[in-house]
């Protein structure tokens, strides 16, 4: 296959229409497991340090409920416009595999706490909203590890992972596109940090996203063979890797041969996907309820008290910039889409200052994202500082470009912004009287453009208006010195 | 000091805060007798002398340093502190095995306390070691036993029932005055009844079940085996009450008038007058031992001139408990025991270099035939496309049960008697080759599991010189009162000619030429192609 897998899946797409749905699963952000007292934090842990005989599954030991993990799923399903079940149980999904210890998952089948529900979010193509049929609350399960030791292939299971609390959320089968499914999980993600769910990170298993992509022909009705996609670590894998599945499953046909029914992985280094095992029929879980754990009422009082919990929305939240504010719908997404540019222009708004919510908006979508996005990563910027920093460049104290140099240095060091302004000596001379002098010395030493300026040649003015800046390094208001240069020149004609 | 063995524990606890025992002494005598005689009865599976004698000191410093700061202190001791108890092999201890009485947890150490033992050790109990069950529990005779079957102290040759067998034979041997058991269908009542001991299956929820091997979860129940009601009731309170690690145990409280059922029998009796008793005709089935229909109704009739007032009620879906319950156990089970795969601990083989084929041949190689028989079943019931005529359908019978009692309680009975067994202990190996024959012994106790009922076994006299055992059944957080009934009967039968005797082949056990039960089994099942009746005594 040659063609670029995103150019090409245009071009499936033009004769071709894809169904795509999505399974994300989010680590959910809980100080202990799903149901054992074990900590989560299990980043770069030694192997089984953090495990007990509940999450390894010793003979005897019983499931306890982690409510917090419970109420995230309650939470992400209102962010998601779902329905909560007045009660809701547990099921057992029965199967075998060394890194699952109890030869069974604590998932849930036929009562998930979120059913229902959508989510709309922009794409190049305009806004799309995508039903999710379904949210529940599970069991992760352990990692295994295939190595070479004393000669042998082995395999060591790390039992960390088992037992961490993961919510599952499946969309209907309304994605058309690559970029949909990329933009609907970005949306998703973005949801999850919002609420505090999860911090939904791709490259640490945080989040995982499994894509079920299937073509058929424009117009047609019934569904094609669908093939699962696999391993898209970043959303840029999400996007490319469905693309190239739409354009490989449309060459198949195209070809007169047929899509298998199979499980596919996204292989980073070759931009393409590759056959991980068939799938040639729907394995039997032998789901039934989960006897160890009674079924959970979720009284009205407890959804509305998990209700007042959930900060603004980030539709909500972008509406509230563009219509309230006045923010470009850009500059609006920039500023929502990013939770510390969120932070930084909702803190720095609060501070007030008296500074339009315009000119935040800017400073951070424009120099504070580059900081943070740029090389120079890692710092942060107090939204007090920041609404300062506004402020004086709104009454003409310092110069915009000092400002930015400010900023930058407040990015780095934390220091309050009034002492790097004056520690830089960037506050402006907008005194006439101690701008007069410079003015008048800049005219006495150059004679040649004053002479070029009554010639006619109004850009000479720009070059006095350098020499007095450079006189006062930089100090100067730029602004005043040009009116005050062209009034003196042409005053004295 | 009489034979410390014959004690109660209750009057071990009265010798105990007197100083006329120590915990040490009664301990010695227990581990001494239960080691001499563990080869003809196979009670035991482990027998842990120094960690017992261990326990027995500890428990001699408390009470000593009770009775240095006086009464109220001593008073506030449990009942069993400093007294011998012994647990089914399928309740973890910190550092012992619990084989579950299955070749597949063979040397398994648990790193952790079962929340039963962890009560047992708060009480001061001394925990003598495990006693020999039914391979994950599946069984009515302690014969699917991995590590061979247990003899019935009241005839060697005869099964003690089970699956809590070991833990049944050892009180009714004075190995222990009173042992750990659990109930999935009947396997603490229904050995109580066939080696002639009380033995309890507490209400669903009464006992925290963290810790125990799990055979059904949803009908497994932890219970006490003990010589009388006051004893059984000692050890029920120990352990019982909600367990922050058992979300399906009960915030119910557990009431302190355990510990004060009558001492006089005069007084205890009294309890009967106008209480009101069902006889539930379902439940006398046609295939019952006369002797123990008999027994029953004789026991019933001298309730009856206490003052009780007995009737006749039906529970018309009773016949449909035994098939619903041999779909949700199994189905249970199948699911449970999947945890069996040699990845983490037990048994294993891996030697086929394959995770599948490691899984079959380790589970293959651990498992008995019943349990196997079991798991297929269960699997079976849960596959696509069988679930909802199965396991749905049986949930479906188990509410229909459930309201066959309910009716019962709101027509103002206080308790409902019935026979445990319908049959008195049978020959070792009878019954091994017929599973369904073994399976309806279980008629009469298993729908209590499948109602979460509390009923106990208590013992009703002898039919053919094999104990019989009655029934109670109560109310759901009834134990108290059904404990009061029982210690009630005990007080009206206190002088029948059958209290005084003791298990009749007790002797036998203490000679060491005296045939292990295995060997025995193997002799009456060599014997029995065409013989008949395996019943004459060795
Ligand atoms: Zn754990």
């Amino acid at each position: 296959m040659t063609t670029a897998p995103a150019e090409a899946a245009k071009g499936a797409l033009a004769r071709y229409e894809a169904v795509i749905g999505i399974e994300i699963h989010c680590q959910l952000k809980t100080a202990s497991k799903m149901f054992c007292g074990c900590s989560t934090d299990i980043d770069g842990a030694a192997p089984n340090s953090h495990t007990c005989p509940v999450c390894l599954g010793l003979p005897g030991t019983l499931p306890t409920i982690n409510k917090s993990a419970v109420e995230w799923v309650i939470a992400a399903g209102f962010a998601i416009e779902a329905q909560t079940p007045p009660a809701t149980r547990w099921d057992r999904k029965n199967y075998f595999y060394p890194d699952i210890p109890k030869g069974y998952q604590i998932s849930q089948y036929q009562l998930p706490l979120a059913a229902n529900g959508r989510l709309t979010f922009d794409t190049s193509a305009g806004p799309v909203t995508v039903r999710i049929r379904r949210a529940h609350l599970e069991e992760d399960t352990g990692r295994l590890i295939h190595q070479e030791m004393a000669g042998r292939r082995a395999s060591l299971i790390d039992f960390n992972r088992s037992g961490m609390p993961l919510m599952e959320i499946v969309t209907e089968p309304d994605i058309r596109t690559a970029e949909q499914a990329r933009r609907y999980a970005e949306e998703l993600r973005l949801l999850m940090r919002t609420i505090g769910a999860s911090d939904a990170e791709m490259e640490n298993g945080q989040m995982r996203v499994e894509a079920n992509v299937s073509i058929r022909p424009i117009g047609r009705e019934a569904f094609g063979t669908r093939v699962e996609v696999k391993n898209m670590n970043s959303m840029k894998a999400v996007e490319r890797a469905i693309g190239f599945e739409i354009e490989r499953q449309a060459e198949l046909i195209d070809g007169g041969d047929k899509v298998r029914m199979e499980t596919r992985g996204w292989d980073e280094p070759s931009q393409s996907t590759y056959h991980m095992r068939p799938k040639e029929e729907e394995n039997d879980y032998r789901y039934f309820p989960e006897p160890d754990l009674p079924p959970l009422m979720t009284t009205p009082e407890w959804l509305a008290e998990i209700a007042t919990r959930i900060p603004e929305l980030p539709s909500v939240r972008r509406a509230r910039y563009t219509g309230e504010f006045g923010l470009s719908s850009y500059d609006a997404n920039v500023l929502v889409n990013d939770a510390s540019a969120t932070a930084l222009f909702e803190g720095a708004l609060a501070v007030g200052a008296g500074v339009s919510p315009k000119l935040l908006a800017n400073w951070v979508t424009g120099e504070y994202l580059r900081l943070a996005k740029g090389d120079a990563g890692g710092g942060s910027v107090d939204p007090v500082e920041l609404a300062a920093l506004a402020r004086l460049v709104a009454d003409g104290a310092i110069s915009g470009t000092n400002a930015k140099e400010v900023l930058a240095e407040h990015y780095a060091s934390a220091a309050p912004v009034a002492s790097i302004v004056e520690a830089r000596g960037f506050r402006q001379i907008s005194d006439s009287g101690a701008l007069g002098k410079a003015i008048n010395d800049a005219l006495a030493a150059n004679p040649a453009a004053v002479a070029d300026y009554r010639a006619g040649k109004a850009a000479a003015v720009g070059f006095l208006v350098g020499q007095v800046m450079k006189a006062t390094r930089g100090q100067a208001n730029a602004a005043m010195v040009q009116t005050a240069l062209r009034e003196r020149l042409e005053a004295a004609e | 000091m009489a034979d410390p063995t014959r004690l109660h524990a209750y009057e071990m606890a009265t010798l105990l805060r007197s100083g006329e025992a120590s915990s040490r002494q009664l301990t010695e005598a227990h581990l001494a007798v239960a080691e001499k005689q563990n080869r003809a009865l196979n009670a035991w599976l482990a027998i842990d002398r120094e960690a017992a004698l261990a326990q027995a000191d500890v428990a001699d410093m408390r009470i000593a340093e009770a009775r240095r700061s006086g009464a109220d202190a001593l008073a506030r001791l449990h009942p069993l502190c400093g007294v011998p108890v012994g647990l089914k092999d399928l309740v973890s201890v910190k550092g012992g095995q619990a084989t579950a009485g299955s070749k597949i947890l063979e040397g398994y150490r648990a790193p952790f306390d079962a929340t039963v033992t962890a009560r047992l050790r708060e009480a001061g109990a001394v925990i003598m070691g495990k006693t020999n069950m039914d391979e994950f529990a599946m069984g009515s005779s302690t014969e699917h036993s991995a590590y061979g079957p247990t003899a019935n102290p009241w005839n060697l040759g005869r099964v003690p029932g089970g699956s809590s067998g070991g833990s049944a034979a050892a009180v009714a041997a004075y190995h222990a005055p009173v042992c750990i058991g659990t109930d999935t269908g009947g396997s603490i009542r229904q050995p109580g009844s066939m080696c002639g001991v009380v033995g309890m299956k507490p209400t669903y929820g009464r006992v925290s079940r963290y810790g125990i091997v799990a055979f059904a979860s949803s009908l497994d129940q932890i219970g006490p085996f003990g010589r009388d009601a006051r004893d059984a009731a000692a050890l029920l309170h120990a352990v019982s009450g909600r367990d922050e690690r058992d979300a399906t145990s009960a915030p119910v409280p557990v009431p302190a008038e355990l510990l004060d059922l009558p001492s006089s029998d005069d007084e205890a009796a009294a309890y009967l007058k106008g209480l009101r008793i069902a006889l539930p005709k379902e439940y006398f089935v046609a295939g019952m031992d006369p002797g123990v229909a008999a027994r029953i109704h004789e026991a019933v009739a001298t309730m009856e001139q206490a003052g009780a007032i007995v009737e006749e009620v039906s529970l018309p879906h009773t016949e449909y408990g035994l098939a619903a319950y041999y779909i949700i156990a199994p189905a249970e089970a199948s699911s449970n025991l999947a945890r069996f795969d040699g990845v983490r601990f037990g048994l294993n083989d891996r030697t086929s270099g394959e995770f599948i084929a490691d899984y079959l041949r380790t589970r293959g190689a651990g498992f008995g035939p019943e349990v196997k028989r079991r798991v297929m079943l269960g699997t079976y019931a849960l596959s696509a496309g069988y679930y909802d005529a199965y396991y749905l359908k049986a949930q479906k019978v188990r509410t229909l049960i459930k309201s066959d009692f309910d009716a019962v309680w709101a027509a103002g009975f206080d308790a409902i008697c019935a026979p445990t067994s319908p049959v008195t202990a049978f020959p070792l190996g009878a019954k091994l080759q017929d599973p369904v024959a073994m399976y309806l012994v279980d008629a009469c106790t298993l729908p209590l599991n499948l109602a979460g009922l509390p009923g106990m076994s208590i013992p009703a006299g002898l039919a053919d010189g094999l104990p019989v055992g009655l029934q109670v059944i109560g109310a759901p957080w009834s134990e108290l009162s059904m404990l009061r009934l029982a210690r009630a009967y005990e007080g009206i039968t206190a002088r029948a000619p059958w209290r005084a005797l003791e298990p009749a082949e007790l002797e036998l056990t203490d000679d060491p030429t005296t045939p292990s039960p295995i060997e025995r089994m193997e002799r009456l099942t060599a014997t029995s192609a065409g013989a008949g009746d395996q019943s004459k005594r060795t």
